[in-house]
């Protein structure tokens, strides 16, 4: 039923968590005490939700759309690997994920 | 829940469940408060985002749970309290207590207001009994939105009374669950206080091509209700017009909740007046949200903001606050706004500019409006330019003056405008 991610926090912490599939990875990151901010809640406006996806699972998480391209090509703290939490639909196919958050801008 | 014991010296009490409360509460937690905290909120729901209530979730596509900033466990598992459907009477300030609607007293060590804002109401005479009525409403709560949403069928009339964002928002919600739709601005222009008369004529075409009757300069002078007075049948305005209506919605502003901090003495001007710490006149008592009067550095004036960003960022700053490690809020003012395919984000405040440049094609449905005044950049309306959007904040933040040749021309890449972002750090 649930999936299991594997999440590193900005100090460097790591975590493993339970997620339900069907909801957002942001959906999932933002109950946590040391979660993402996700400011607009999901609307993929404000970039508070960056993570940074290991390069294993690179292929195996949906393909960023022109909108969420288009605010994490401005961000200060991006990389290759970066994505909005929002914007990756959870599917058992993600189960142990591994990530890790972005700094806040 | 152990909620009402006085045991504890130290216990940190936030008034209001509001986006700025919840987000108060966990930023506590994650600055190393061990202190007992307690969110008192007068909606029966969990903290929650109110933007999606005038989208979203007025359209139905999503549901109570999903608009809460968190579940109850994180709640739990942070150990923050919650007091819902509860209402503080009065702060007695001498004794440090607050004392609820139902007569309890509880003692705080450290206390937050984030009690937000209301819905501003109308003012003709009929409007007491127009709030009794079905099938009239404002909107700034969960249940607004869900008594609105049970008659937002296909063929009804809606009547949406204000021009502004929640306005505009409901009326493009509207249209996309086939209601017929008029809005009523009583300004010549909709989005008058915000935007330039530019993006406001943009705006008013686009609801007019979507099939919304929109009027402006037309105010609201009356009522007409059913034989038994529960049902609002029609609009009365100004120029002797009657628009029959099944549904009025109407989003004529917001008031700051600043009553209870009156009330308790703390000095109040167009919102809780707080220091850039998020300090109020009471050294024990923090405040953020929407009920705030805060130093703006980047307006070099005192503002008060209606906006989820100011309400998060503030409250995080009255959180260091309170856990002992004050820093300033100094953030830019953003804001966005979608409505049916365009993707608005703002930065800045335009509020006296005196000059507008354009870049892109309002045709196109993808531009953005720089407002200068006296030469330096002091806001931007993006529509569909998220990316630009993104480097306009660090143009507005910089507070310089721009060339609007350069800012007008699409074949200078506006981050070449840009100060350099900060070195990316190691790659993970």
């Amino acid at each position: 039923m649930s999936i299991r991610l594997h999440v590193v926090d900005r100090n460097g912490e790591a975590h493993d968590i339970e997620a339900s599939p069907g909801g957002s990875l942001m959906e999932t990151l933002r109950e946590e005490e040391w979660g993402v901010a996700a400011i607009c809640g999901g609307m993929c406006s404000c970039a508070t939700c960056h993570v940074y996806i290991a390069p294993e699972w690179a292929d195996k998480v949906p393909e960023r759309q022109s909108d969420e391209s288009d605010l994490l090509a401005e961000l200060q703290f991006r990389q290759q690997s970066s994505r909005l939490s929002c914007q990756v639909r959870l599917t058992d196919a993600l189960n142990g994920l591994s990530l890790t958050l972005a700094p806040e801008e | 829940m152990t909620l009402m014991s006085s045991d504890s010296t130290n216990h940190i009490y936030i008034v209001g469940g509001g986006h700025a409360g919840g987000e108060l509460a966990f930023s506590l937690r994650q600055q190393g408060c061990a202190s007992p905290i307690t969110i008192v909120g007068e909606e029966s729901y969990l903290p929650y985002q109110r933007p999606p209530l005038s989208k979203a979730f007025l359209k139905g596509e999503v549901e109570v749970p999903s608009l809460y900033l968190r579940q109850q466990a994180a709640f739990e598992k942070a150990n923050i309290g919650l007091l819902l459907s509860r209402r503080v009477e009065r702060i007695e300030r001498a004794a440090k207590q607050l004392v609820f609607d139902d007569g309890r007293e509880v003692t705080y060590s450290k206390l937050a207001l984030t009690t937000g804002g209301r819905a501003r109401h109308m003012t003709i005479s009929q409007s007491a009994q127009a709030e009794r009525a079905r099938n009239f409403h404002y909107l700034r709560t969960i249940d607004d939105v869900l008594a609105i949403r049970s008659r937002l069928q296909a063929g009804q009339r809606l009547v949406v009374v204000g021009g502004g964002y929640v306005g505009l928002e409901v009326a493009a919600s509207a249209v996309a669950r086939d209601l017929n739709v008029t809005v009523l601005e009583a300004l010549p222009r909709v989005l008058a206080r915000v935007t330039a008369p530019e993006m406001s004529a943009f705006y008013e075409q686009v609801h007019r091509n979507a099939g919304v009757d929109l009027r402006t300069n037309i105010e609201v002078t009356g009522l007409d209700f059913s034989a038994e007075g529960d049902v609002v049948t029609g609009v009365h305005c100004t120029g002797g017009v009657l628009i029959p209506a099944d549904l009025v919605v109407v989003g004529i502003g917001l008031l700051p909740n600043t009553e209870l901090a009156q009330a308790a003495g703390l000095d109040v001007d167009n919102g809780i007046v707080v220091d850039e710490h998020a300090v109020t006149s009471d050294p024990d008592i923090v405040a953020a949200g929407d009920c705030t009067s805060h130093p703006s550095v980047f307006c070099g004036r005192r503002i008060r903001l209606e906006s989820v960003p100011n309400a998060v960022e503030q409250a995080r700053v009255a959180a260091a606050t309170l856990a002992g490690k004050p820093r300033s809020y100094d953030a830019v003012p953003w804001f966005w706004s979608d409505q049916y395919d365009l993707k608005l984000q703002m930065t800045g405040l335009s509020h006296g500019y005196d000059q507008v440049v354009l870049r892109g094609s309002m045709d196109n449905k993808s531009f953005a409006a720089f407002y200068l005044k006296d030469g330096r950049l002091i806001a931007c309306d993006a529509v569909n330019r998220a990316q630009e959007f993104m480097v306009a904040k660090r143009l507005v933040a910089a507070c310089k003056s721009f060339d609007p040749a350069v800012l007008a021309d699409e074949t200078v890449p506006l981050k070449t405008l840009a100060p350099a972002p900060a070195a990316p750090p190691p790659q993970n």
